[in-house]
């Protein structure tokens, strides 16, 4: 066995049978002492679905709960061969084909996701009664940060107060993956092979990935394509609508852009949290220090 | 007073030693934490030099938008005045009061010149994106 690298809230092993096939098979286990907390049994089964309805994913196989077995809950998936690192494709040469693909591969792969059937999966987090999702959201990372940060962090008290006054319409529910974004493919020279990391999935506004794709970060410094790094946000909404997602309003596709940010804030600040908890990760504790990041980007997409 | 090198110098020399002799010796995830790990020491060296000064400036601000707190002038002091004067600013910002006008476009101001420095310690090349 041998610990991948990637996944600061899980681990993720590789594993090789020997006479089996397939040989190579990839297990994602929970760290003890998480801040995070979300079930491997709803990861494995969206997995599942998701191969269904005919996005790229890994082949789930097993899944286990008893702590008995491995320490935590894990499951047991196929290993597809590919590259996540961003940096990668968004630089080398190899990649220039893929860069060119992802685009429209990951706009289908997202309509997909969110063509897929909601109320079956009955285990997910959904927004609560009398919400919309926004709402239900907005008040929900304000209620961690609050719960949560060893600061106060007046520019994250603007953005909340910013996407207070602005909420979207309610627009229709649907499976949201909750993480999609460039770090959470597997990527080949031709393109998309793999869409991972599902453990934030949730019923939701299918526009939430749609800004989280946008976020800053997630265009490792090619920050004129906002689109994770690839392209603009026009190319990306058409070829959404083109297969099959729903048309996008540029309002509230920034609204959730600018959630994203707030979002991503707040997920630092409580992993950063599990370093001061006790869990000794360097990059746990760096990651404390990225919050200001995303604080620049929310001045700057409030216009202050 | 302690002896030299002083802090400011050890850190150094210890990420000299996990750049140029540990980092070329790894693979993987240690190397991504090695990565990580001289890139927080650089955070650390940066704020030795530049957090009080930001920290002074980031309290006059504060005591300009809010009226200011006393404190004995000492680095704790500082620190736990700016603490409290930016969680009566949360406050403000929690009950409306910088949705708009003067007040709002003073706190703007702060905030971007707060963030600013926060991110000249934290990762100096991270500017402003543009527009897209």
């Amino acid at each position: 066995m041998r610990r991948l690298a990637g996944g600061a809230s899980r681990e993720l092993w590789l594993v090789t049978l020997a006479g089996t096939d397939p040989s190579r098979l990839v297990l994602r286990r929970d760290p003890p002492g998480h801040v995070i907390e979300s079930s491997r049994q709803g990861e494995f089964q969206l997995l599942r679905a998701a191969a269904d309805a005919g996005v790229p994913v890994p082949r789930v196989h097993w899944c286990e709960d008893d702590p008995a077995i491995l320490g935590s809950s894990f499951f047991l998936m196929d290993f597809v061969e590919g590259e996540a690192l961003a940096r990668r494709l968004l630089r080398d040469e190899a990649y220039a084909g893929a860069r060119a693909a992802l685009p429209e591969q990951l706009a289908q792969a997202l309509a997909a996701i969110h063509r897929m059937d909601a109320g079956a999966d009955a285990g997910l987090a959904r927004p609560v009664e009398g919400a919309t999702p926004a709402e239900a959201e907005l008040e929900r990372f304000a209620q961690i940060l609050h719960g949560m940060a060893p600061d106060p962090h007046p520019v994250l008290e603007l953005a909340i107060r910013w996407l207070g006054r602005r909420l979207p319409p309610a627009g229709r529910v649907a499976l949201v993956h909750g993480d999609y974004r460039i770090g959470n493919v597997l990527f080949g020279p031709e393109g998309l092979r793999a869409v991972l990391d599902w453990e934030l999935a949730h019923l939701g506004d299918p526009m939430e990935d749609v800004g989280w794709l946008c976020v800053r970060s997630w265009r490792f410094g090619a920050d004129e394509r906002p689109v994770g790094g690839l392209c603009d946000r026009e190319r990306f909404w058409a070829a959404y609508a083109a297969a099959g997602g729903d048309a996008v309003d540029p309002a509230v596709a920034r609204w959730w852009e600018v959630f994203g940010n707030l979002k991503w804030a707040v997920i630092c600040i409580m992993q950063a949290q599990t370093f001061l908890n006790g869990v000794r990760n360097v990059e746990l504790a760096s990651l404390g220090r990225r919050t200001v990041e995303m604080e620049l980007e929310l001045l700057d997409l409030m216009g202050a | 007073m302690q002896d030299r090198p002083s802090a400011a110098e050890l850190l150094a020399a210890v990420r000299a030693f996990l750049e140029d002799d540990l980092l070329p010796q790894l693979e993987g995830r240690r190397r991504f934490h090695a990565l990580v790990a001289a890139n927080v020491l650089s955070i650390v060296e940066r704020e030795m030099a530049q957090g009080e000064s930001h920290l002074r400036a980031e309290h006059a601000r504060l005591a300009s938008l809010l009226g200011a707190a006393a404190h004995d002038g000492t680095l704790a002091a500082l620190r736990d005045a700016v603490r409290g004067a930016n969680e009566r600013l949360a406050e403000r910002i929690r009950a409306g009061d910088a949705d708009a006008g003067p007040f709002g476009e003073a706190v703007r101001a702060h905030l971007r010149a707060t963030t600013e420095e926060k991110l000249a310690v934290a990762n100096p090349r991270y500017g402003s994106a543009k527009p897209g």
